[in-house]
């Protein structure tokens, strides 16, 4: 899960991580509060999406007037942001971050994250802040530091020290920079967070670091034991279809294809989407149905994907281990009844009770086509597309 | 022969009284030897008791001592699951098969960390299982379209793996082991380990590698093949599809930082001379081309 700058600068807070003065703001108005507020002649007006790239697209400025800071709050909220993460059609500005000026003297990057290959968090760290990341990472390498952190010791003090100094913190703020470091470090552990990004983690003309933006994303698998982090989730901020399908314990990612597809198990689901391409067709969706496809899940997927503009067809692809193949045609037949479906829906059952499923299917007398396999359904559902 | 379990193996089930642990254990017990495999089911609540013939315990450490069984499948709820793993590990068992999706990283960290140095061996989370076809089967995965045979399928994804085994069995092709490490980011053997089995394993003679987007653990496997594996490998990759960014249902299922493609992976694996199709519907057929 996602949540917001402001919301992260929160949690940044509460662990004693340093962060400007702020206030978020839902309004103009609001944000004109947060700026008197705040005091002093320089506010940043900070565009809250959760996308990255803020600043490049144009939603991060800076005001030096109170009639300024209006302008901007004006102009920011509502707009379509786009970033190269949002995509072409952009992202609709709905909250803002009101913060005070910083004196910026030198931009680094400190990141966090879990990695795969020694099984613990690491913490990274780069002198070229304010950049992507990924592009330092393609482009210079030698200059994104390490360390993997012992979860049993933490993260100690030398090495808090070294990582300091390899992105050019200076002798005078080593001891901030090792103060900053664990309080990130507890920080991630303690709210289950999968990434957590100060990019850029600011060194100030007095010399003191601060974190300027605040990117943290959490373990959906840990959520259950922080209610006031779940509680931070924006709806407005996700895909409407991806939370719909949530809210039935459906596994959905919207995709820009035109063929629908409907899985058990996220691996076939993705191999599902993947054979559709071999066989030159778009899909239109991720969908794991986990399982326990019932009636009710199978019409909610149906319902969900059936929203996707221009789908041309549907193909469902089963393979029935456990879950029995006449149970899964039951309740394809009762959704395709409910919604009333009118794209062509190709259907592979394989596994336990596979003809009794079939029958099932042609006694229906809807036009479901039947696939022998994987590759046939492909074939069958991208041709049924084109028609 | 075939690979971490067989006839012999003694299993002991955490979470036997749960409805999944329950359901899996009966589908479990009746698959080929299975009736002599489950020995001991696990649950300091209802110790003494038993679940259909199968005699429940207070810990892991007193079924082992009272069953000698060595091996252990745990259907334990998400937030209870890395702590069964670590009772299993505490108990000193050889193999503990974790099934449970959904546990959080930070206490598979933990349990990671604690297993180091230590000789247990833990398969998954969030995996199907274990089976060795017509000998015993410890997990989720259907019994019945398994069949005993050369092959040996190691992979990440539960239904794909299924799909995979479907294709052989189509084709006349049985399997040695089918090994489903399941598609969390922080898990225990690897491809890599499995592929290590199946080199020093007289039945496998070819092995079919399903991998997915997320991580890099295919193309360290793919490295380790091109300078040790006696025995061709062949490989699908499933997310070529996948946006970046994403989790595609499992946790360990995603594209960050540009790292973790399908297309990399696919890359690698060819380069190490592992054979690999971007078709799905093409592991079964792809295995046949390399047999010998």
């Amino acid at each position: 899960m996602k949540i917001h700058e402001y919301q992260g600068k929160e949690i940044f807070r509460k662990y004693g991580v340093p962060t400007p003065r702020g206030v978020p703001a839902f309004s103009v108005e609001e944000a004109l509060e947060a700026a008197k507020k705040l005091g002093g002649r320089v506010w940043v007006v900070k565009a809250q999406i959760h996308a990255g790239g803020r600043g490049k697209g144009g939603g991060v400025k800076v005001a030096k007037s109170l009639e300024e800071v209006r302008e901007l709050a004006s102009s920011i909220l509502g707009m379509r942001l786009k970033t190269h993460q949002t995509g072409a059609e952009g992202q609709t500005v709905r909250r803002l971050l009101i913060e005070e000026g910083a004196d910026i003297k030198k931009e680094l990057y400190v990141g966090m994250v879990v990695d795969r290959g020694s099984q613990r968090a690491v913490l990274m760290a780069s002198s070229e802040g304010g950049m992507d990341i990924e592009e330092v990472a393609a482009k210079s390498p030698e200059k994104i530091h390490k360390v993997a952190i012992d979860p049993v010791q933490g993260l100690g003090d030398a090495d808090a020290d070294e990582i300091s100094a390899s992105i050019g913190i200076p002798q005078a703020a080593l001891a901030q920079g090792r103060t900053l470091f664990k309080a990130l470090y507890k920080c991630f552990v303690e709210t289950d967070a999968s990434l957590a990004e100060i990019n850029p983690l600011i060194l100030t003309g007095r010399d003191e670091v601060i974190a300027l933006d605040a990117k943290l994303n959490f373990d959906d698998n840990a959520l259950f034991r922080h209610p006031d982090i779940l509680a931070m989730r924006d709806l407005d901020e996700e895909n409407p279809a991806e939370v719909e399908a949530s809210k039935h314990d459906l596994n959905y990612i919207q995709l820009d294809g035109d063929i629908g597809c409907l899985v058990n198990g996220a691996g076939l689901a993705m191999a599902t989407m993947d054979i559709i391409k071999v066989y030159g067709g778009n899909p239109a969706n991720f969908l794991d149905v986990g399982g326990g496809a019932t009636t009710d899940k199978v019409t909610e997927a149906f319902k969900i994907m059936l929203r996707t503009p221009g789908l041309k067809a549907i193909l469902v692809n089963i393979f029935g281990g456990i879950m029995r193949c006449d149970v899964i045609a039951e309740a394809l037949v009762a959704a395709s009844k409910a919604v009333s479906l009118k794209v062509p829906l190709v259907v592979r059952l394989e596994g336990t009770n596979v003809e009794l499923g079939k029958q099932i299917l042609a006694d229906s007398k809807l036009p479901i086509i039947s696939a022998k396999n994987m590759a046939d359904a492909a074939q069958k559902v991208v041709e049924a597309a084109r028609k | 022969m075939a690979i971490l379990i067989d006839r012999n193996t003694r299993v002991i089930t955490q979470g036997i009284t749960g409805k999944t642990g329950q359901f899996h254990t009966r589908m479990s017990r009746d698959y080929a030897n299975g009736k002599n495999c489950y020995v001991a089911g696990v649950n300091p609540k209802k110790a003494g008791e038993s679940f259909e013939g199968i005699p429940i315990f207070g810990s892991v450490k007193e079924a082992k001592a009272q069953t000698g069984a060595t091996v252990s499948v745990i259907y334990v709820p998400p937030p209870f699951a890395a702590a069964a793993i670590d009772e299993a590990v505490d108990a000193g068992l050889d193999l503990v098969i974790c099934i449970t999706e959904g546990i959080p990283v930070r206490d598979m960290i933990m349990t990671r960390y604690r297993m180091a140095g230590k000789s247990t061996i833990l398969v998954g989370p969030n995996c199907p299982g274990v089976i060795t076809p017509d000998e015993i089967k410890i997990g989720i995965m259907p019994g019945h379209i398994h069949k005993k045979g050369p092959v040996g399928v190691v992979s990440r994804s539960g239904t794909l793996t299924y799909e995979a085994v479907g294709q052989l069995r189509e084709l006349g092709l049985g399997q040695s082991t089918c090994v489903g490490i399941g598609g969390d980011p922080v898990n225990g053997l690897k491809h890599i380990d499995v592929l290590r089995m199946f080199n020093d394993d007289p039945q496998t003679e070819a092995v079919v590698m399903v991998g997915e987007i997320g991580g890099s653990d295919e193309e360290n496997a793919a490295r380790w093949v091109k300078e040790n594996m006696r025995k061709p490998v062949v490989g699908f990759i499933a997310g070529v599809t996948a946006p970046p960014g994403k989790r595609m249902g499992h946790a360990g299922a995603i594209i960050s930082g540009g790292k973790g493609t399908a297309q990399e992976k696919l890359a690698v694996m060819e380069e190490c001379g592992i054979k690999t199709t971007r078709n799905p519907a093409e592991m079964g057929k792809t295995l046949k081309s390399v047999l010998r």
